[in-house]
């Protein structure tokens, strides 16, 4: 079952970088790469430095998979899976997202 | 006499009864002295041998060999060649300021000033030798110096403060290095020379004459051929000095420096065999006449020999740890006097016989007038070995050539093209590959090409390891290229790839990137990485050229195409704290602050409740923003007349100050403006880290200018600059780089010395680390900003110039644009705030709640 959130405007969204939404009390980090037309969402808050800031992350790849690299201390997670570089012990939430015209959305239950 | 013996004999026994160890007592500890202690601790002579030296001087062993640099600022504690501890933990007795006054040979005794007596199993003598003065009348007059150890120095520092004039006896090495010194404390110098050259020993006629008139060009006056007869009385200054050939020179202070003669006198009073020319007689294994005593170092002489370099006294002192462990196999062989140095800035080097003294030497001579450029090589008969060079004005040929001296390394059929300047661009000169194994790369050392080679193979394939494995390196810096070259060489034949690139991005350094962006005129991350890239980039290719782009265009960090590439502090202009707030620094230049800007500050962290501190940086943080508050903030600190601090960029922080003179009784100049212009000449300069000054008003040093990036301290004759210094992890003096400069030049040293920094150095490297990683390091600094070596100096201050016109305020640019001002809010989606940020007070003000606080408050607030 779908529940597409409405969140935001496409053009609130940072190129290349990130925005935070909160969706139903969670804090949900929206990445978005200007160039592949690509969204993310992810959770925003760090397990590791326990504050809410992944959004204010810079991201890239690394081996080809998206990340984020943590503002507070640098922890890499994958974008696509949530899973941390560093820890295998350590996964995201990560949800669906979608631009729909010019708005941005978001399907919190699509959580995996 | 009885009596005096009596007592010392029982004192030995309270001594030593407990150890039956035998016990070796070593007579000085100046260089080789305490080099032969330090090889001690390493060999098992330590377990076997009771250790005591006698320390003549106040201060333990310290580096002669840079003895100058105290005038420069090193301090005793720098040059100090013992580590703290070092006796103790060894297990060695160390009288220090007490020398040995006598030997009893018969029953094996030294006795001290001081009144100790040690019995001794084996004795080395290593006490040095002494400056010579020459016997005339009057030659101990006040303020009469010899330049050789640091209360020497401290004598001539005090006489400088109120001499005009300063000469020097004696226009050897050291003569002129004195000279140096002179001439560094601002006195009108001469050098005096007995012979009718300088360097006499060292140089040829026509070398010696370059180097005179190189060294008068910069202002010391040079008299040859001069027989001093008598010092007497001066006119106008405190001193005459009368010459043979009825002309005088008047002068303040006078230092010796015109040989040395060996400290033989104990020797001498024990009888002990003496060299005709003076100094201790040894055998090769530096036996003197008793064989139960060894001499070492200066003092000693070998063939008639003594030799007065550091390197030599090293090898004495191996050999001699040789010949107690009972090997004959080190034998001392005498040593190679080549020398190269650079005295008053001009390059000198003399290899073996550069008189060309052997018969039937074949000479070659190359002269460019206009560069002030002599090379000289001597040649054997057959043309085919090198016997001697002599080098001046360039001497970057020394270390191939004293290699094809010192290895007997056969010479191409030309030698004269080893010191023809290669204008067709082709390499001439000896690889390290071609070195043989045996080839000695460090004298100080005594490192040989193997066991540099070895300890490769062991793994230390870094300078820093292998330094500190071999040694080589370590001591007089001399052999530092070579050394390089030879592990460059030996790690690319071992088919080592050195990944240098910066990430897996981009298969780059962070210069070559800095050069392409330069040079293709690049202007985005995106074009670059398209170009020369691959992938999406990360962290830190991200951040690396987002610092690029920012110091060779400085347009905007938050520019659209920038934005992406700043760090978390860098694109939303501010530090995050643990909490996920912000801090909060308005620039206040050189630490200057008026009360009305204070007042503001105070009110904007009332309003918002944030936690106020002065800084490390002599400025003024305020904690605990939220990231939606950071515009409110900083509207009304632009409105008030502030500026960013740019607290969170890697550029420039801050230019501490001290008030200088304009308040200070003791300031000899205005440090604080001057502090206040440069922090606005280069706020907002982006480097490859951060960068700071600091500026000091005199020497007392309040700014601590010399722990600093730039550090600036005033003295009579201008501003001093400090180079490449910080604090933080591993701190670093800096280094004096120029002296008594006027504003306008100490401005244009600092744009050459930062943008060739901003150009060159890696990404997250400080000036020090850069500078430490430098090739020539200081030196090489110098020549390429000084010296304009690679003739760019007008582009790094016209690159400085063009980044200085292109300064904006980001924050006052931030907040003049609505679109920008959307990041700062906490949700794109809502006006809430964070509800994870939470405060409680600590000492009237607030910080972040930690675990168990924040635990309490969310139970109460549910409750
Ligand atoms: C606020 C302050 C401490 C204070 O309460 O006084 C401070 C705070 C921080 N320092 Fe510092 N340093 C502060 C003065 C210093 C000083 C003293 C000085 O500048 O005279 C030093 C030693 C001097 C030096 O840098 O050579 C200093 C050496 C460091 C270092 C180590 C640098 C190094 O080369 O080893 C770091 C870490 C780094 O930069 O990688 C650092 C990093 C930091 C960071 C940025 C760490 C971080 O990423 O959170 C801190 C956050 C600052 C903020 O939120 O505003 N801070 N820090 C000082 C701010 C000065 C200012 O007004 O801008
Ligand atoms: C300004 C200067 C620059 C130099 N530059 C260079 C250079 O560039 N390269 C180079 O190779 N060499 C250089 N030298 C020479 C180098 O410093 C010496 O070769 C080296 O110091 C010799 O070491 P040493 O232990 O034999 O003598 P010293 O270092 O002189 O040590 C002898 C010590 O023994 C002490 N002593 C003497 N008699 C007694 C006693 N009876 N009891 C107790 N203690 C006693 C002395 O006080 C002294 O501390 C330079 C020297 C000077 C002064
Ligand atoms: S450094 Fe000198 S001028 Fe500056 S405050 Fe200190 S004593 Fe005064
Ligand atoms: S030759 Fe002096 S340190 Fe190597």
């Amino acid at each position: 079952m779908t529940h597409w959130v409405d969140i935001c405007d496409k053009a609130d969204l940072q190129a290349d970088s990130g925005v935070c939404a909160l969706v139903e009390d969670k804090h949900i980090a929206i990445f978005y790469l200007e160039q592949e037309q690509k969204l993310f969402a992810i959770d925003n808050y760090d397990p590791f430095g326990k504050i809410s800031v992944l959004s204010r992350g810079l991201i890239g790849d690394i081996q080809g998979q998206v990340m984020v690299s943590s503002p507070l201390y640098k922890h890499h997670f994958n974008l696509s899976t949530g899973q941390c570089f560093e820890d295998d012990s350590v996964s995201l939430c990560t949800y669906d997202v979608r631009i729909n015209g010019d708005r941005v959305e978001l399907n919190l239950k699509g959580a995996s | 006499m009885m009596c005096a013996l009596y007592e010392a004999l029982a004192w030995l026994y309270l001594e030593f009864q407990v150890s039956k160890k035998d016990v070796l007592v070593v007579v000085g500890n100046g260089m080789v002295g305490q080099y032969f202690l330090s090889q001690c601790a390493n060999s098992e002579l330590h377990d076997r041998y009771e250790i005591v030296t006698f320390c003549e001087e106040p201060l333990f062993a310290y580096d002669r060999v840079h003895l100058s640099e105290y005038f420069t600022g090193k301090s005793a504690e720098e040059l100090s060649l013992v580590e703290a501890g070092f006796f103790e933990e060894n297990n060695m007795t160390v009288h220090l300021n007490d020398s040995v006054t006598s030997i009893d040979r018969e029953y094996k005794t030294v006795r001290s000033r001081q009144g100790i007596t040690v019995q001794y199993d084996t004795l080395v003598l290593a006490t040095g030798s002494s400056a010579f003065i020459p016997p005339i009348a009057g030659h101990d007059r006040k303020d009469c110096i010899a330049y050789r150890t640091i209360a020497d120095l401290d004598d001539m520092l005090a006489a400088a403060k109120t001499a005009k004039v300063g000469t020097v006896v004696g226009g050897g090495l050291l003569g002129l290095e004195a000279s140096k010194a002179l001439k560094e404390l601002g006195l009108e110098t001469h050098v005096v020379q007995f012979a009718p050259r300088l360097m006499a020993a060292q140089l040829d006629e026509t070398g010696a004459a370059l180097l005179k008139s190189k060294i008068e060009a910069i202002g010391v006056t040079v008299h040859t051929s001069k027989n001093t007869t008598e010092i007497v009385d001066g006119e106008q200054c405190q001193h005459k000095m009368l010459f043979a050939d009825g002309e005088a020179l008047e002068t303040d202070l006078i230092i010796y420096s015109a040989g040395i003669r060996p400290r033989d006198e104990l020797a001498m009073q024990c009888g002990l065999e003496i060299a005709n020319r003076g100094g201790v007689v040894i055998d090769n294994h530096c036996q003197t006449s008793d064989e139960n005593i060894y001499a070492i170092g200066e003092c000693a002489s070998w063939q008639n020999q003594v030799f007065g370099l550091v390197a030599p006294g090293y090898a004495m002192a191996r050999t001699v740890i040789e010949h107690m462990s009972g090997n004959q196999s080190l034998p001392f062989t005498g040593a190679d006097m080549s020398t190269k140095l650079k005295l008053n800035g001009v390059d000198v080097a003399s290899i073996g016989d550069p008189h060309a003294s052997t018969p039937g030497a074949i000479v070659y001579d190359y002269q460019n007038g206009r560069e002030g450029i002599y090379k000289r090589l001597v040649v054997s008969e057959d043309n085919q070995y090198l016997l001697g060079a002599v080098l001046v004005g360039d001497a970057d040929d020394y270390p191939t050539l004293s290699q094809y001296y010192l290895n007997g390394i056969a010479l191409p059929s030309e030698p004269d093209s080893l010191i023809l300047p290669s204008r067709s661009g082709e390499a001439i000169g000896l690889g390290p590959d071609a070195l043989p194994m045996t080839a000695q790369i460090c004298s100080c050392y005594d490192v040989s090409k193997g066991d540099i080679c070895q300890s490769i193979d062991n793994g230390n394939t870094s300078l820093a390891a292998l330094k500190a494995d071999t040694e080589a390196g370590t001591g007089c810096g001399g052999c530092a290229a070579l050394l390089k070259s030879v592990l460059d060489c030996e790690l690319e034949k071992a088919g080592f790839e050195v990944n240098t690139d910066i990430c897996e991005h981009f298969p780059y350094t962070r210069q070559d990137l800095y050069n392409i962006v330069m040079v293709e005129e690049i202007k985005t991350f995106n074009t670059l990485i398209h170009k020369h890239g691959q992938g999406r980039g990360c962290e830190i290719c991200r951040q690396a050229v987002g610092s690029i782009l920012a110091s060779q265009w400085n347009e905007y960090v938050l520019k659209k195409e920038h934005l992406s590439l700043q760090d978390t502090n860098d694109t939303f202009l501010a530090n995050m704290q643990k909490d996920g707030t912000y801090s909060v620094v308005p620039r206040m230049a050189g630490g200057e602050v008026t009360p009305d800007g204070l007042i503001v500050v105070g009110q904007v962290a009332k309003k918002y409740g944030l936690y106020t501190k002065v800084t490390g940086g002599q400025r003024v943080d305020m904690f605990g923003a939220r990231l939606e508050q950071l515009p409110e903030i900083w509207r009304i600190l632009i409105d008030a007349g502030f500026e960013s601090g740019h607290a969170y960029g890697k550029s420039l922080r801050t230019v501490k100050s001290c008030v200088g003179s304009s308040w200070c009784r003791f300031g000899v100049d205005d440090s604080a403006g001057l502090a206040v212009e440069l922090e606005n000449r280069y706020k907002g300069l982006r480097a490859p880290h951060k960068i700071k000054f600091a500026v000091s008003g005199c020497t007392r040093e309040c700014a601590e200018a010399q722990s600093k990036d730039i550090g600036i301290i005033a003295v009579e004759g201008g501003w001093n600059l400090y180079v490449c210094g910080n604090g933080g992890m591993k701190p670093r003096h800096g280094d004096l780089f120029a002296t008594n400069l006027d504003k306008q030049t100490l401005i244009q040293y600092i744009d050459r010395i930062l943008t060739f920094y901003i150009r060159t150095a890696d990404r997250l490297q400080r000036t020090s680390v850069w500078m430490e990683n430098m090739e020539g390091g200081l030196e090489y600094l110098r020549s390429v900003v000084i010296d304009d070596k690679l003739g760019i100096g007008a582009q790094l201050e016209q690159q400085m110039a063009v980044v200085i016109g292109h300064y904006q305020c980001e924050w006052k640019t931030t907040i003049e644009d609505e679109d920008k001002l959307k990041r700062f809010r906490t949700f794109v989606n809502s006006d809430k705030t964070d509800e994870n940020v939470i405060f409680v007070e600590e000492r009237g003000q607030v910080r972040p709640a930690n675990e168990q606080e924040k635990a309490k408050l969310t139970l109460l607030e549910t409750a």
